[in-house]
């Protein structure tokens, strides 16, 4: 399997964000992407995300699934954590893996391996930063897709949480997966770097 | 999926408490005030009953309705809805049930007892509430359109009345009239109600897919 992107394009409003944009990424390899701020990392996840139009070229895995689309073969984590504060870690686990569908691990086995099991019955609300950046990490767990996009990861985590991150990347590359990730710090797994330079 | 997403919802209606309950206590008050201000005048309370019912709940369904989606857009939820394999539409039509489920429903099962404070006849009350099921989901899925039309705007609270209210009007014109119906022996009760069915369904099909057109145009 691979992840690939020919000649693509984006544009916002009326400023080109990227052209002529080409990428490989084999399967159990990671992608960093690198760039100064507004250079376009978070537009290029979210056009491979199918959330953001492509102005021209293709993004697509190799081999396709024609009946799945890329968007539902890839799992997003933003800068926003897409938790309710009023539902607990256990419920909005459970919430997602149903929406995603194809479920892995259950939530309190994905809680445990985030190391946030002492929470699973509190509402979202009461978790600090880092521990609801650990939750979104979680989601990825309860549901199997191969492509993860993760949108400066390592942001709000200490260090404990960061080696964490990296084993949870180093078990899905080692399982086939692809991840694409957009940070101005080292991934803590092998990565090769795409760098989308200035703004420009 | 699909009852996933309506689960949830309803979950969260519950907890915050800010649809739901707050659109039953407005519908309440309103309708507890209407007297004071129109007067002890039975005969007159009886004759606008059925239309201070139809207005207060119209205006009760607004409430809140201009979070169902920029709630989820601001958190990020929006994003992974969309790249699940639900259907936009089918999202769209799971969050608008949550809604009605958590908002029109408890106005209904409220208006038999409201309608005692406005001295409406049973033979009223009766029409008043089987409309008002019927007209309710006309309600909450042309506001929906809005909603998802308002989802991106950090303000969208203040324009949703304005976008929404002028289609409601016909549903809340032949929810009126049906109920009124049943005490003017002149005008049919069949011919507005049926229209309120085929304004209902309407606003089901039409709200469902022009919400999702307007959401997929959001982030771009």
């Amino acid at each position: 399997m691979r992840l690939f992107a020919d000649n693509l394009a984006c544009r916002r409003s009326s400023r080109i964000v990227f052209e002529n944009l080409a990428f490989e990424v084999q399967a159990g390899e990671a992608l960093a992407v690198t760039g100064a701020n507004g250079a376009g990392k978070s537009t290029l996840l979210r056009v491979v995300a199918g959330l953001l139009p492509i102005l021209a070229g293709q993004v697509a895995l190799d081999p396709a699934q024609d009946d799945i689309p890329l968007a539902e073969r890839c799992h997003y984590v933003g800068h926003r954590d897409a938790l309710k504060p009023a539902l607990t870690p256990l419920e909005s686990l459970g919430f997602w893996q149903a929406m995603q569908g194809s479920a892995a691990a259950s939530p309190l086995e994905a809680l445990d391996i985030v190391g946030l099991t002492h929470a699973a019955g509190l509402p979202s609300g009461y978790l600090s930063a880092g521990q609801r950046r650990r939750l979104a990490f979680a989601r990825l767990l309860v549901s199997r897709r191969p492509v993860w996009l993760l949108d400066e990861p390592q942001s709000a985590l200490d260090a404990a949480s960061r080696d964490r991150l990296a084993r949870l990347m180093a078990d899905h590359l080692d399982s086939g997966g692809i991840i694409l990730a957009a940070t101005h710090d080292p991934l803590g797994v092998p990565a090769r770097s795409l760098d989308l330079g200035r703004v420009g | 999926m699909f009852w996933a997403l309506v689960r949830r919802d309803l979950k969260l209606a519950a907890r915050i408490g800010g649809g739901g309950s707050m659109g039953l206590v407005f519908f309440l008050s309103l309708v507890t005030v209407m007297p004071f201000a129109v007067g002890p005048d039975l005969n007159l309370l009886a004759r606008i009953g059925a239309a201070i019912l139809w207005v207060a709940a119209m205006l009760a369904t607004l409430l809140g309705l201009d979070r169902i989606f920029q709630a989820e857009e601001e958190d990020g939820s929006l994003d992974l809805l969309m790249m699940s394999p639900l259907p936009l539409p089918l999202i769209v039509l799971a969050k608008g049930l949550a809604h009605w489920l958590a908002t029109g429903l408890p106005l209904v099962l409220a208006a038999p007892l409201l309608g005692l404070l406005l001295a409406l006849q049973p033979v009223v009350l009766g029409a008043v509430t089987l409309t008002l099921l019927v007209g309710t989901p006309a309600l909450t899925f042309l506001g929906v359109v809005g909603a998802a039309l308002t989802a991106g705007l950090r303000r969208g609270g203040l324009i949703l009345p304005i976008l929404v209210m002028p289609l409601m009007v016909p549903v809340l014109i032949f929810g009126v009239a049906a109920s009124n119906a049943a005490v003017e022996a002149t005008t049919p009760f069949l011919a507005p109600f049926l229209l309120l069915v085929a304004a209902s369904l309407f606003a089901l099909v039409a709200g469902v897919v022009a919400g999702a057109a307007s959401l997929r145009q959001i982030g771009s």
